[in-house]
């Protein structure tokens, strides 16, 4: 099964022989891939159907709460975090960012950009708050409940002395470039460090 | 299996030689790297997957273990041996006590879990195994689990841990008092010497059933029970059985009298309510650990088990993460309460079998 277009990039650009920890890994599709190529990845998860299925594939996961539990991982535990697709769900985004890289001194965060040009458009012509491909819940049920974009998210990496080490843009499966990754980017992976 | 050589107990005292009744399943491999050790619970044995030789019903786990099953012999060399205390064969209480020609009884050394995972590792030294593929065990089987990390981490390539902790509350070393109180309170118990004449059958019975209430949920008791009147009508109003849940508890009280000496129960127990991995280690439950960092650790817990509760499992796990082990854990949703371990959960067979496969 070909991955999601944002984990097959996390996947590629983790190094083999390195130590990973991937909050939020689901199923554990993403650790699968890391593990083919020599990765020693570990997962961390909410739910327990999605731990029981990656323990049951052997992998090595934690039911827990990222909002809650990264605390428990010692610091510089890992070489990269992974959040992908979850920043947006979790209680306070900023704090889960310092805590990724206490974790590790290296981190993936992906999140769907809501200042798409088609998010942009629905809200300005219908003024009700889009759902889309990436986005398709309704507001007063989607887990989603810090949208951002790729510009607040480059803001808060500033005030926070956080250096962006690489960053790719996804428009459907097509990157797209930096520059108009703001009104083009569906969806933002960010590398990031201490520096 | 006798060792005729010594074994040193926590209590200081040492056993001077030790007998261990064990059951094999499966077939060691070439390189001796597919043994799983199973540990039994507190009135668990080595019939883990063979029919128990007193009540003839089929092994405790037979639904995990054998060929094609999660812990599968096909596959794994699978090695159950009946705890150092207890009564199906393994040196306890009832052993004669090659000093004085009769059974110990109260004689026999107070023992810990460690002492059990030591007798245990005396075992495979004896048949050549220095490494196991995993060591599974639920309850005080995951006790010893998590003491074989603790003890031999070396030795182990994982450890699976099922509704257990490191640790016995003080709830749980409460309903073993009451328990243990029960079976010295029964007149046939005679101070333990009772092997010559009546079993104190009463005073164990009692302690089954108080112990039997703890192993099952609250939900799973009103489902399984209710208010149910047993063979009759209306109330009796008097103190027979009038209901279905005391004369299941009365059955199950009775018929653990048949296969359990009374001595055993109150030495296990009390080797369970000693058992707090952290305390020889400054209460740091992480220290516990400190050299089990290259060990897979699988934990799995069940949200209707009140006796060995998630957040024990929980507490665990948070100290195998400080000491950068590799470690699982989920908490299975259940019915039957801490019992759940040995009962129908298929998500538990998918988890140890996947366990397993993963060499951890």
């Amino acid at each position: 099964m070909a991955l999601r277009p944002d984990l097959a990039i996390i996947a590629d650009a983790v190094p083999a022989g390195t130590r990973v920890l991937d909050v939020g890994c689901g199923d554990g599709t993403l650790i699968a891939a890391l593990r083919d190529k020599g990765v020693d990845a570990r997962g961390l998860e909410i739910d327990p159907a999605n731990v029981t299925a990656a323990i049951a594939r052997g992998q090595s996961v934690v039911q827990g709460d990222a909002n809650h539990d990264l605390g428990e991982y010692p610091a510089g535990a890992f070489d990269y975090a992974i959040l992908s697709q979850t920043l947006q769900t979790t209680e306070r985004p900023d704090r889960v960012i310092e805590e990724l890289l206490r974790i590790a001194p290296h981190a993936f965060v992906s999140f769907p950009n809501f200042a798409h040009w088609r998010i942009r458009l629905a809200l300005l012509w219908n003024g009700r708050m889009p759902v889309t491909r990436l986005l398709p819940v309704a507001w007063y049920e989607t887990p989603n409940i810090h949208h951002l974009t790729v510009s607040d998210f480059r803001e808060l990496l500033r005030e926070r002395g956080i250096v962006v080490e690489r960053a790719w843009y996804l428009s459907g499966d097509r990157p797209t470039s930096a520059a108009a990754a703001s009104w083009r980017a569906e969806h933002a992976i960010f590398l990031i460090s201490r520096g | 299996m006798t060792i005729d050589r010594p074994l040193p107990l926590d209590s200081g005292q040492q056993l001077a030689s030790v007998t261990i009744a064990y059951q094999s399943y499966g077939t060691l491999n070439a390189d001796r790297s597919n043994a799983v050790l199973v540990c039994h619970a507190l009135t668990g044995d080595q019939y883990v997957a063979c029919d128990h030789p007193t009540t003839g019903k089929p092994g405790w786990w037979a639904r995990m273990v054998g060929p094609g099953k999660p812990i599968d012999t096909d596959r794994y060399f699978v090695l159950c041996a009946n705890v150092l205390g207890s009564c199906m064969g393994t040196s306890g209480p009832a052993t004669v006590d090659p000093a004085t020609g009769a059974p110990f009884g109260m004689g026999f050394p107070v023992i810990t879990i460690a002492d059990m995972v030591r007798a245990q590792a005396m075992l495979l030294d004896h048949l050549g195994i220095a490494r196991l593929h995993a060591v599974v065990g639920g309850s005080m089987g995951g006790m010893q689990a998590l003491a074989w990390a603790s003890a031999y981490p070396e030795r182990l390539v994982s450890a699976i841990v099922i509704a257990s902790a490191a640790r016995h509350s003080a709830q749980n070393i409460a309903f073993h008092e009451v328990g243990r109180q029960a079976i010295m309170a029964d007149p046939d118990w005679q101070g333990g010497q009772y092997y010559a004449a009546h079993a104190p059958t009463k005073g164990l019975a009692v302690a089954r059933m108080a112990a039997h209430i703890t192993y099952l949920s609250e939900a799973g008791l009103t489902e399984k029970f209710g208010r149910r009147l047993q063979a009759r009508d209306a109330k009796s109003f008097g103190f027979d059985a009038d209901f279905q849940v005391e004369s299941y508890l009365r059955y199950q009280g009775l018929a653990f009298t048949d296969r359990f000496d009374a001595n055993a129960y109150l030495y296990i127990t009390r080797a369970m309510d000693y058992f707090d991995l952290a305390e020889a280690h400054g209460g740091r439950l992480a220290a516990a650990f400190a050299g089990a960092g290259d060990v897979r650790f699988t934990l799995v817990s069940f949200d209707t088990d009140w006796l060995y509760p998630t957040a024990e499992s929980r507490r665990i796990v948070q100290a195998l993460q400080s000491v950068g082990a590799a470690a699982s854990f989920v908490e299975l949703s259940a019915p039957f309460g801490h019992d759940s371990f040995m009962l129908d959960v298929p998500a538990l067979d998918r988890l140890v079998a996947g366990a397993l496969r993963n060499g951890g």
